[in-house]
């Protein structure tokens, strides 16, 4: 009898120790939860900052024309900006090329302006000391899309392959770990230590709430981040070398992943941790 | 007792579960144009370095992975394990078991192989980031299965300790399209570190067993 109370004891110690994991990620996650609520208004959201800036950049004239970026059709119409994030990334007649929010950006700086974009793209991260003009333009931009639904644009032959590619490399394993995002986002409920991870393998809940938060206020960084970054960091802890910034593979897999979030609700700029 | 029992019988049963959901039935999907897909990967990949980018470029077995999602046809199955295990290399002495101390800091130690690591950068195993072994430990992940208890659950027996070094060095000589990484093979550990690693999970006195 004694053996066996022990043993029961030890069984539930065990039994405690291995819910202590899962209880240290809720209290963190409620914590989390509720630091986010209290910073999320855009009273108190430094993601907001970016905005404002970005508003300036916006109506600046730059370049070898002297104009702003006032006329740049972002898809819907030269300067309409309102739910134009939404629908990104999407198929540009003018360019003949899908593009998201930042390779839009970038082609109307060359030829709305004709900026040399040399120095915006150097400065395409921001870093202590260092602003990043295309940080603060899409979250001006993005937050013109608040409240609306994901609804990135299918019809077009170049959107599907995107999507298609998008899903391609998606599942795509390489590098020294055999990795890809696959590897942490194809399985719901699964975690990296303590971090949850979305199963984003299946359209729904998971990527609506993933997508509908880029771009972001990262606390950690205490940068205002683009999907551009987001995945930029994935492929460095996927052990892939440097992508190359707004490029197609990058675009190709945010039409996937926009995809999957169909319908999601764009809540931006967030923040997260 | 009988509530002993029961919670020993509790994980065979969840890893019963675990296992069935995991056999979902196969969709059949259009590939993708190969050439189109190695033009995007060009094009966001290109500019690295060559050995960056060879490191992208799948192998006979990342091929078959890919084209399945890691679900392999019974075919594909033995072709595999019989081509990773040829790339396994044994210690020459024998001895799998190294140091248990050792492998605790291999199995915490999750940097290198990022573009943003220092040249020289000490890669580790990063085990935590995906299981549970020492229970001490409380940031554990769960994209493997726990590890706790591991050499005592096969009674220290040699011949599992060896097929824990085989996993180790290459997850796919076992499992086909295994989610773990290949740390021997693709030289993310040297062949220290992975016998460090299986003194760590089997070495009686290692915390994974205590």
């Amino acid at each position: 009898m004694k053996h066996a109370a022990a043993g029961t004891a030890l069984a539930a110690i065990l039994l405690f120790l291995s819910g202590l994991a899962a209880v240290a990620q809720d209290a963190s996650e409620k914590e989390i939860e509720r630091y986010r609520a209290m910073i999320s208004d855009p009273l108190s959201n430094p993601g907001y900052l970016a905005v404002d800036r970005g508003e300036v950049l916006w109506a600046q004239k730059r370049g070898t024309k002297n104009v702003s970026l006032e006329t740049c059709d972002l898809g819907l119409g030269a300067g309409k900006l309102e739910g134009a994030f939404a629908q990104m990334p999407r198929f540009f007649a003018d360019a003949s090329k899908v593009m998201d929010l930042e390779q839009r950006l970038l082609w109307c700086m060359q030829n709305v302006q004709g900026l040399d974009t040399k120095d915006v793209v150097m400065r395409r991260f921001s870093g202590p000391g260092r602003a990043s003009d295309m940080e603060d333009l899409v979250a001006y931009i993005a937050n013109k899309s608040l409240g609306m639904k994901i609804d990135v644009p299918l019809k077009h032959p170049k959107e599907q392959e995107m999507a298609a590619i998008g899903e391609e490399l998606f599942y795509r394993r390489g590098g020294v770990m055999d990795f890809s995002c696959a590897t942490c986002h194809a399985e719901d409920g699964k975690r990296i230590r303590l971090q949850g991870l979305p199963n984003l393998s299946k359209p729904g809940k998971l990527p609506q709430e993933t997508m509908g938060s880029w771009p972001t206020y990262r606390v950690s960084q205490g940068a205002l981040r683009t999907m551009q970054h987001r995945l930029w960091d994935c492929f460095r802890q996927q052990r892939w070398p440097v992508p190359e910034y707004a490029s197609d593979s990058i675009t190709a897999l945010t039409v996937f992943l926009n995809k999957q979030a169909m319908g999601g609700e764009i809540n931006v700029p967030s923040i997260k941790r | 007792m009988t509530n002993v029992s029961k919670l020993a019988v509790l994980p065979i049963l969840i890893g019963a579960i675990a296992f069935s959901a995991n056999a979902s039935a196969q969709t059949a999907r259009k590939p993708a144009d190969p050439a189109l897909v190695d033009a995007y990967v060009k094009s966001t990949f290109g500019k690295a370095p060559p050995e960056w980018q060879a490191r992208i470029e799948p192998d006979e077995t990342l091929k078959v992975c890919n084209a399945h999602r890691n679900e392999v046809p019974s075919a594909e199955v033995d072709k595999i394990i019989k081509r990773e295990l040829a790339k396994v290399a044994y210690p020459a002495d024998g001895k799998l078991l190294g140091d248990w101390k050792e492998g605790k800091k291999v199995a915490n130690n999750g940097r290198g192989g990022q573009f943003s690591d220092p040249e020289g950068t000490v890669a580790g195993g990063n085990c935590y980031a995906c299981h549970q072994l020492d229970l001490a430990e409380v940031s554990f992940g769960t994209l493997g299965p726990s590890l706790t208890n591991y050499g005592k659950d096969r009674k220290f027996d040699p011949e599992e300790a060896k097929n824990a070094y085989t996993k180790i060095y290459n997850s796919q000589a076992v499992v086909p399209c295994s989610n773990m990484p290949r740390f021997g093979t693709n030289k993310v550990l040297t062949e220290q570190q992975i016998k460090d690693l299986v003194a760590l999970l089997f070495d009686p006195e290692s915390p994974v067993n205590k």
